[in-house]
């Protein structure tokens, strides 16, 4: 049967509906405690006087190195709050500006651990992945500030599969368009037909450079041949159809390359970010037991 | 013109098919008349392998003639059928439209027929009628006649599709459905029609170019004012991409053989044409029925015949089973067709077959001195005579009506319903007496509401959550009325709309107003009240005029707008069950702000002077509106102190306010919108949506406009008054706890809602397959990840061989998730958001413009 009705006023879940991005989440309450974290490992470090000199044997160095473990434990651990959806409260937009704020605070807590005590060994190591993983998580932030308008404004309200179904239904229109012309024109029209990848390799993508593909190649000979019977002549309307529908599929495909590359700068940082941050845990963890083993 | 039948029966639906199988059964002398080639036309207009729904199930089925009927596709159920009927010797006549009925015998003495014609301008005409006794004469289309002595019209609701008019309109080549658009190849096609059906069937003719078909699509008006956006827009980006001509402004002058003539903007235009597919429309059967001296119950559009409790109409010896009695799924149909036939047969005691299912909503209770209870009859005679609303139904109706309803014993004190709570259903007080806590802040202060009465009124009209406690001064028993029924029940019976209509006035006022008024200060002023119904963007108030009547608003929404500076700056959103106009009434003056409805809205005008008078009388009440009207003001002026140094701020509020609004946020009450400043495009909103749903998601996050950044995407917005729910078979269409429109697990897959909710937002599916378990994604990279499956791991998980129904699939805002929408949680940046649009189209708004 259905859900029984009810006629308890039952209160909706508490919800956050304030309007407002993850890095002020809630009167920027992680900046805040981030701060404050800053601010103690600083104290600690400079009120506790270690013999012979500072480094991650001491009790500041203690304190400052569990800190930083548990936090770079914590923070690994947002991949899986991303992805496993419990029915409960929680906000991953909390999450995300904990991790955000947090994180950049161990570049404090983490370099105040150390002591400034780096060499080529695997304690350094970890303090280097960390950075790395911190950096890359910092070029993030900026990314995820700045892209997003440019993404919506160039998507124009259309769908991603709506953009590549357009580009297909024009190269249907070609190809019909093409029938009428001869064999060296069609071999041109073929090139935005068959040579025309859409989202390119990934150094396309990343650069919005897609010089010399089939479909550009194609539109700057129509276009050149068209231009020649122009000044000939009236040019052949077969091909000025041509001309015109390949205009179209550049300005079709200029707009899909810029989501897709748009998209993939948002995403790609991240490949970066997290296979990094699987090999800190590594580190950390060998950091770990080296310290504890050779003590 | 020999024979006379004993019974002829109209339309081969379940109903009609039924009865005729049963008339074959017992031998009895029968035809049965069916406007098309095959054998029920509704479901064989079912789209193909549609798994037809076997519901309600606790139902028992009685088919005439052991008709055999089980949830299974179309293609079986319509083959058992027609074995069936051609064993059973069912006397079946094909393409026999059936056009008129009349009596044969002698003039009834008394028994006149008045029909009541609407005309487009609004007048109407009345026509009247002499029926004459039976046997009747039925003429069909092909100008043969039948006579028989009785009639069961069981022609279903579909109705006849409009014609063509021009010349050459019934030509061969003119067709008025599309089956399987991909049956047609290198043919010139015209789509007549721009609603929704014209141009699916010319999207559905043009999706594949290698069938090489030239389409076009030809609409009588400039715009496509009918359709859904979303149909629109894919009309628009085929027509770009040279898939399909757009001919608007055009009608057709004529056809002909291969050629098709029409008008244009541009003048007279002569094309190709192989094919004409009309789709302009249909016409509901009522004006045939009509016509056959069967009264409906009321001019509503909801009305249905009016019918004994044995099917008889008031036309004698003519009987009305199925969907056009009122009962749209397949097993009340085909029990109808049973009972009518034994009915018409003389065994007048039998029970229907869902008497079960009324008597299992009487169990255990008893009336007042009957400790013994009663049978479903008397008991349905007992609500009917208690509750004044119910009086004027008939035991059929009654019947119809308590299958929607519930009957149900409280204990004095117990809860009905609370302040808050959402619910659209009408309750009757049958027994006892119930007390409305009407003020929120001290529960001790109540108004009694004794046997006869009803509440619960406001609810049912304004689809807004309940506006007082409700608690059993008394033991007492109450009805239960769900809002379907409650509307049917309104037009059935044209006293009870009225009486409700006055009812909600006057509770309205004494909610919004408070103030401790009774319904005797208020009579002076619902005496002048009238309701209104207002057309989106037409406005109530205009700024700069004279005027100082009030308006409530009873359902639907108002923005309100202000011209400064030579342009409209939007000032609020005003809610179902708020007030406007206030503010002349009190200070006097001109009209200082514009109210638009910003969508269809129901308005209750009240005369300024009567509520002047008022005010007087009720110090209280005018220190009230004061108040709020302080509250009003300041508003205003915030808005309009910030258009020197911030125009541009006012201007985006306006904006996108205004985009809002054309989006239909008026008639929302929870939507989600997605801030893409904000939004990182990383679907998780998606995949959670599908994680926490049976593995599909509810909502498109690319779909959908945008304004300035901000995104409506794709996803149920929780109406007020939700379309989808309009005209579900199974009744599956609720509103939850929390407000929510969900569909429950009744659901047929009929595709209507579907159909009718105007923002695309359901989908019908199947549910995948089980997905592994995440951990094991994550660790080993089995199974599809998170979110919605793709197609192909579906295909290969799905076991072969079991058929799952496609379903009804939407949004249910995660009600019953203790942490609220998942796709809100889920956003890592906090661009998506669920809100009520009251809550959006505040000051918050300005602030976004601001920030
Ligand atoms: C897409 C869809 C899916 C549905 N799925 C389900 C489901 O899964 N389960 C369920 O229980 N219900 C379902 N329903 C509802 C159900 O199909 C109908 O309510 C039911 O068919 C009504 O039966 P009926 O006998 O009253 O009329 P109909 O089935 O409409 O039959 C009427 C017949 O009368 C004929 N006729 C009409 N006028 C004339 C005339 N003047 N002369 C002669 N013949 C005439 C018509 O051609 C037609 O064959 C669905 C409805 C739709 C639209
Ligand atoms: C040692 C410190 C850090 C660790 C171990 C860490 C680890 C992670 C991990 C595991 C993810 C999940 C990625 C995914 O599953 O998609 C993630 C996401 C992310 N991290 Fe970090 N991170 C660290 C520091 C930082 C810092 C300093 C910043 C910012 C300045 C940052 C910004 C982000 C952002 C923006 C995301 C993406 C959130 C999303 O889109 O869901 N991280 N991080
Ligand atoms: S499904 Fe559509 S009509 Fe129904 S409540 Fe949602 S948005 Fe409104
Ligand atoms: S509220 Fe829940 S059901 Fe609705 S779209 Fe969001 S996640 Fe899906
Ligand atoms: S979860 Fe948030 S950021 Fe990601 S796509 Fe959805 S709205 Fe955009």
């Amino acid at each position: 049967m259905a859900r029984a009705a009810t006629a308890r006023a039952i209160r909706p879940a508490v919800r956050d509906t304030a309007h407002d991005g993850f890095l002020t989440h809630r009167n920027s309450r992680w900046l805040k405690i981030a701060l404050g974290l800053m601010l103690f490992a600083v104290l600690v470090y400079a009120l506790t006087d270690a013999e012979p000199r500072a480094n991650g044997g001491s009790v500041a160095g203690y304190l400052l190195g569990t800190i930083g473990a548990l936090l770079i434990v914590w923070l690994s651990s947002l991949g899986l709050r991303k992805r496993i959806v419990t029915r409960g409260p929680y906000s991953l937009k909390g999450w995300t500006s904990a991790h955000v704020w947090l994180g950049l605070s161990l570049i404090v807590v983490g370099t105040l651990h150390s002591g400034f005590q780096f060499g080529w060994n695997i304690h350094t190591l970890a303090w280097a992945l960390m950075m790395v993983v911190i950096l890359s998580g910092l070029y993030g932030i900026i990314v995820y500030a700045r892209l997003p308008a440019q993404l919506s404004a160039n998507r124009q309200e259309t769908t991603q599969p709506q953009m590549l179904e357009a580009i297909r239904a024009l190269d249907r229109q070609i190809d019909t368009a093409a029938q009428p012309l001869a064999a060296a024109e069609t071999a041109l029209v073929r090139l935005s037909l068959e040579k025309t990848s859409i989202g390119g390799n990934l150094w396309q993508r990343l650069s919005g450079n897609y010089a010399g593909d089939g479909n550009g190649r194609a539109l700057a000979a129509i276009q050149a041949e068209v231009d020649g019977q122009r000044r000939a002549g009236r040019p052949d309307p077969a091909l000025t159809q041509i001309l015109f529908l390949l205009e179209r599929k550049a300005a079709a495909l200029a707009q899909a390359r810029r989501h897709i590359g748009l998209r993939a700068r948002l995403e790609l940082w991240l490949y970066l970010h997290v296979p990094a941050t699987f090999a800190l845990l590594a580190a950390l963890t060998a950091h770990v037991v080296s310290v504890f083993l050779y003590w | 013109m020999s024979e006379v039948f004993r019974i002829a029966i109209i339309g081969s639906g379940p109903a009609g098919l039924s009865a005729a199988a049963h008339a074959a059964r017992l031998g009895l002398s029968h035809v049965l008349l069916e406007k098309t080639g095959h054998l029920s036309d509704t479901i064989y207009k079912y789209q193909k392998g549609k798994h037809v729904m076997a519901t309600p199930s606790q139902l028992v089925l009685r088919a005439g003639g052991g008709l055999p009927f089980d949830a299974g596709k179309r293609e079986t159920i319509l083959g058992n059928w027609s074995e069936a009927a051609a064993a059973l010797g069912v006397n079946v006549r094909h393409d026999a439209e059936v056009r008129a009925i009349s009596g044969t015998g002698a003039p009834i003495a008394g028994s006149v027929q008045k029909i009541v014609t609407r005309k487009r301008d609004g007048s109407s005409e009345t026509k009247e009628l002499q029926r004459h006794a039976p046997p009747y004469r039925l003429q069909l289309a092909d100008g043969a006649e039948i006579l028989a002595e009785t009639v069961i019209l069981a022609i279903g609701t579909q109705g006849n599709p409009n014609l063509m008019a021009c010349p050459g309109g019934d030509g061969r080549q003119v067709q008025y459905q599309l089956d399987d658009p991909q049956e047609y190849t290198d043919e010139h096609i015209f789509v007549i029609g721009g609603g929704d059906a014209g141009i699916e069937n010319a999207l559905g003719l043009a999706a594949d170019a290698a069938q090489a078909n030239i389409v076009s699509l030809v609409n009588r008006s400039a715009e496509f004012s009918t359709a859904k956006d979303a149909n629109v827009k894919a009309l628009l980006a085929a027509r770009d991409a040279g898939r399909i001509s757009i001919l608007t402004g055009t009608t057709t002058r004529s056809i002909e053989p291969g050629w098709i003539t029409l008008d244009t903007p541009d003048g007279e235009v002569r094309a190709r044409c192989d094919r004409v597919i009309a789709r302009m429309g249909s016409a509901p059967p009522r004006a045939f029925v009509e016509a056959c001296g069967i009264e409906f119950t009321s001019n509503d559009r909801l009305a249905y015949p009016r019918l004994s409790p044995v099917f008889e109409s008031t036309a004698p010896g003519i009987f009305v089973v199925g969907a056009l009695a009122g009962y749209p799924l397949i097993k009340h149909c085909m029990n109808q067709g049973h009972d009518v036939v034994e009915f018409i047969n003389g065994n007048r005691d039998l029970k229907p077959a869902d008497e079960p299912i009324l008597e299992a909503k009487f169990r255990g209770l008893a009336p007042a001195g009957r400790p013994d209870g009663l049978s479903v009859a008397d008991w349905l005679e007992h609500l009917r005579g208690r509750v004044s609303i119910l009086n004027g139904m008939s035991p059929l109706q009654m019947r119809e009506f308590m299958l929607d309803s519930e009957v149900r014993a409280y204990r004095a004190g117990e809860i009905v319903f609370e302040r808050n709570a959402p619910g659209s259903s009408l309750f009757g007080v049958v027994e006892g007496e119930v007390r409305v806590e009407v003020d929120p802040t001290n529960p001790a202060i109540t108004v009694p509401l004794g046997a006869g009465t009803i509440f619960g009124e406001v609810g049912l009209i304004s689809g807004r959550r309940r506006g007082a406690t409700i608690r059993a001064g008394s033991d007492c028993i109450l009805v239960e009325i769900a809002r379907g029924a409650a509307l049917k029940l309104m037009s059935a019976v044209p006293a009870a709309g009225r009486e409700v209509t006055r009812i909600t006035t006057t509770r309205s006022l004494q909610q919004i107003f408070k103030s401790g008024l009774t319904p005797d200060d208020l009579a002076a002023i619902i005496e002048t009240a009238k309701v209104e119904t207002i057309r989106a963007g037409q406005a109530i108030i205009n700024e700069g005029e004279d005027g100082d009547d009030i308006f409530i608003i009873r359902s639907g929404s108002m923005v309100v707008e202000k011209s400064i500076g030579g342009k409209p700056v939007f000032l609020s959103y005003v809610p179902a069950g708020s007030y406007v106009g206030e503010m002349t009434v009190i200070d006097g003056g001109k009209r200082t702000a514009t109210v638009r409805a910003a969508v269809k809205a129901d308005v209750i005008r009240l005369e300024g002077a009567r509520f002047r008078d008022l005010l007087a009388a009720k110090p209280d009440l005018l220190a009230r509106l004061r108040a709020d009207m302080a509250t009003r003001t300041s508003l205003n002026s915030f808005i309009e102190s910030k258009k020197d140094g911030f125009r541009g701020v006012v201007d985006m509020y306006t904006g996108v306010a205004n985009f809002l609004v054309d989006q239909g946020l008026g008639e929302a009450t929870d939507v989600l919108l997605i801030d893409e400043k904000l939004c990182v495009g990383c679907d998780n909103c998606e995949k959670a949506c599908a994680d926490s749903h049976d593995g599909l998601s509810r909502l498109d996050r690319e779909a959908g406009r945008t304004y300035a950044h901000l995104h409506v995407p794709t996803s149920c917005r929780h109406c007020e008054h939700p379309h989808c729910m309009a005209d579900c078979p199974p009744n599956a269409i609720h509103r939850g706890p929390t407000g929510e429109v969900y569909i429950d697990e009744t659901c047929i897959g009929c595709g209507n809602c579907q159909r009718g909710c105007p923002y695309g937002v359901i989908r019908m599916d199947k549910l995948p397959p089980k997905k592994p378990w995440l951990l094991s994604w994550l660790l080993f990279g089995s199974g599809p990840g998170p979110g919605e499956p793709d197609k192909a791991w579906r295909y290969k998980h799905t076991p072969k061989g079991v058929e799952a129904p496609k379903k009804a699939i939407k949004c249910d805002m995660c009600a019953g998730q203790s942490g609220g929408p998942a796709c809100v949680r889920a956003c890592p940046t906090g661009a998506a958001i669920r809100v009520s649009p009251e809550q959006f189209l505040s000051v918050a708004l300005l602030d976004r413009g601001a920030g």
